[in-house]
């Protein structure tokens, strides 16, 4: 048995850490690139949303070297997300690629299907190890996402452009070739090191912009172009609240465990969305009223076109737009989508939100020479 | 007079037909139906609507719009979940919040929560909840609930019969087919919505009828066929209709009496992109019936969906006349 798994982001580097310690074999797909995605979009249902796409292109190279067992996160609706493993199974068996596809979900009633599916990777279940892993697992994925807010936060303020950039795209790569998720762990931490060593302007205070949407789309660097990057190559600091270790505790531990997952967004959220609808309709709401709060200058909404939970989130959002007097950039990706179209609509969402923030300032003068 | 509350026709109207209406009215309430789709209804819903919402999320905002002015109450219940265990479509979930925040001026809106999903819920409390902004006679609640339930099951049984939804809504329970010719049997898969609703379908039913064929619909199909069919699927689905769509795609593709499939898929629609996608996998995989995709959205000109309704059945005629010794490849 040789597992692969779908990329999103930096998913990889805990996925590798928790099968490293399980001890199986397994092949990382190559990087999301175009060709993965024509493969994908080849054989995929035509109005299917972009992940799913994707990540059948995925699948499709790591067959090629030789995987024949996927791993991927499953759900109970209503988002499609829950029924991909379903479609990646018909399309594959369609295909004749025999794959045989484990998902890794619990129903909201019980740990059992979540042991059923380990079960299925390790052979044996030794709960001590398995909880031990589970917890290695999401403090790599909490690291990791650690290290990439703090990415966010030196882009914008480096003194030699693109010395971010290159201190993280090397440790992408360089962590494919560590084992063991304590070596992970080491290794994380010597990239973070090496960024907090890059030179920066402390003075420069940046644009600030919240990106909200659609977790694939807003996490992964390929789909949305690199947006984050590109924010902050303009000068903009960039925040995102929905990561893949929140994805981790909500979705699948704390679902598990019956916790209550309340976050503040929930709260946020509730005067413009009565209740839980699937996806991260919550999460985007909410998340855009906090960063409306914190006194953000921007907001920008990504989502796959057609993704049923966001175009809820996309109607409510002018209200929120409207209420808190902040600018709203909806971002619809598909597999069209080309870069200059969209490159130019993220400048010019820049540049109106530095003039805003200049004339904010001049008026704030103005006010005070007056009085 | 009554107080009137506002029904839109469209969505989770077909749905519960007519449970909502007969509510409302053994409440004390005026009931209004918003008018027919017309191409004003999908012309205001457009303008209104947010681009990427699929063709009835639209068609529903401009029946909101035609009722909004005309009456004290706007019905649009918040539907997470109509079965145990499952889920409709997001937007039916966000659907009052969507209507709230992009239409201006609306009138007070009933958007209580529909949630079965759970098993302790129960109906009865959101019927409850709803007949409160009318009456506070909950006797009298309980009265008009238990006689709108039985009429909905009274249609459901209807349906069951053969006959379609669609006729029942618009009364033309007297409609006739040419039957010159032997009559074919066409199963239609699609969101009652979308079946119901003859100006977004550009008269599908109509259409199919006069080429000479029957209309199947997976609302014809028992329950328990469908529940039994759905159980050997390794992973549950957790789409209502979905659930319907394939269960009765699966005993469709077993029997030897139908001629061909017509799958009929909003643009954009999440959940026909998926289910769509396994039904023809299912028909293709399991017998040689022909199975066509046809897909609706505010753009379709209304030729090309007769051609290809046309170029189908002709095909299907065929078929039957050269029996199975046709092959599929030519």
């Amino acid at each position: 048995m040789i597992i692969t798994f779908p990329h999103m982001g930096n998913t990889y580097i805990p996925a590798k850490a928790m099968l490293d310690d399980i001890g199986v074999k397994y092949i990382i797909p190559p990087f999301n690139n175009a060709r993965s995605l024509e493969v994908g979009m080849k054989h995929a249902p035509e109005m299917a949303c972009l992940p799913l796409k994707i990540n059948l292109g995925n699948f499709i190279e790591a067959h090629k070297s030789g995987a024949d067992t996927i791993l991927i996160a499953g759900g109970y609706g209503p988002c499609r997300f829950g029924y991909y493993a379903q479609m990646h199974r018909e399309i594959l068996k369609d295909l004749g690629l025999y794959m045989e596809v484990i998902t890794l979900e619990s129903n909201g009633k019980s740990f059992k299907t979540l042991i059923e599916s380990i079960k299925m990777i390790n052979g044996r279940v030794n709960p001590y190890k398995i909880l031990k892993i589970l917890k290695n697992t999401s403090d790599v994925a909490f690291m990791v996402d650690e290290l990439e807010k703090l990415t966010f936060k030196i882009r914008p303020r480096e003194i030699l452009k693109g010395s971010t950039d290159k201190i993280y795209k090397t440790f992408q790569k360089s962590v494919l070739n560590v084992e063991g998720s304590e070596n992970i762990k080491k290794h994380i931490k010597r990239a973070r090191e090496e960024l907090l060593s890059v030179e920066i302007d402390n003075k420069f205070r940046p644009l600030r912009v919240g990106i909200v949407g659609e977790i694939y789309t807003s996490i992964d660097s390929f789909a949305n172009h690199n947006i984050e990057a590109k924010l902050g190559h303009e000068g903009v600091e960039v925040s995102r609240q929905v990561t893949l270790s929140n994805w981790i505790s909500d979705h699948i531990i704390k679902k598990a465990l019956h916790i209550n997952s309340g976050g503040r967004f929930k709260r946020e959220a509730k005067p413009y969305l009565g209740a839980m609808i699937g996806g991260h309709t919550q999460e985007t709401l909410g998340n855009t009223v906090i960063y409306a709060k914190e006194g953000f200058n921007g907001i920008i909404q990504i989502f796959p076109l057609a993704c049923m939970p966001e175009i809820v989130s996309k109607s409510i959002l002018p209200s929120i737009e409207r209420d808190f007097n902040i600018p709203v950039l909806n971002i619809i990706i598909d597999e069209m989508t080309g870069e200059a179209g969209y490159i130019t609509r993220v400048e010019a969402f820049v540049d109106l939100l530095a003039r805003r923030k200049e004339l904010d300032e001049i008026e704030r003068d103005r006010l005070l020479s007056w009085n | 007079m009554g107080v009137r509350v506002g029904i839109p026709r469209g969505l989770f109207y077909y749905q519960l037909y007519p449970f909502l209406d007969v509510f409302f009215e053994e409440i004390g309430a005026e009931v209004v139906i918003s008018d027919r789709t017309t191409r004003k209804t999908l012309d205001e819903g457009i303008r209104i609507c947010v681009d990427e919402a699929c063709l009835p999320v639209k068609i529903f905002y401009g029946h909101v719009m035609n009722l909004k002015n005309g009456v004290d109450f706007l019905l649009i219940p918040r539907l997470t979940s109509i079965s145990k265990g499952e889920y409709i479509c997001p937007k039916f979930g966000g659907l009052p919040d969507m209507i709230r925040n992009t239409v201006k001026g609306l009138p007070k809106l009933i958007d209580t929560e529909i949630n079965l999903r759970d098993p302790r819920s129960n109906a009865f409390s959101a019927a409850f909840e709803m007949g409160k902004h009318i009456t506070r006679n909950r006797s009298k609640i309980k009265k008009a609930y238990y006689k709108a339930f039985e009429r909905y099951e009274e249609h459901k049984g209807q349906l069951k019969k053969g006959i379609m939804a669609s006729d029942i809504i618009d009364r033309k329970r007297n409609i006739y087919v040419i039957k010159e010719k032997e009559l074919l049997n066409i199963v239609l898969i699609g969101h009652p919505y979308n079946i119901c609703d003859g100006y977004a379908n550009m008269n599908i039913i109509k259409k199919i009828r006069n080429n000479g064929a029957n209309i199947i619909t997976h609302e014809m199909i028992d329950d328990e066929v469908i529940n039994k069919n759905c159980n050997t699927l390794p992973k549950k689905i957790f789409w209502n209709f979905g659930r319907k769509a394939i269960g009765s795609i699966m005993s469709f593709a077993e029997s030897n009496d139908i001629d061909g499939v017509i799958y009929l898929m909003a643009f954009g629609c999440g959940i026909d992109s998926f289910i769509g996608d396994l039904a023809e996998r299912i028909i293709r995989r399991k017998s040689n019936i022909p199975f066509i995709t046809l897909t609706i959205d505010e753009h379709s000109g209304e030729a090309g969906m007769d051609t290809r309704i046309e170029a189908f059945i002709d095909m299907l005629r065929w078929r039957r006349k050269y029996d199975n010794n046709f092959s599929t490849h030519g």
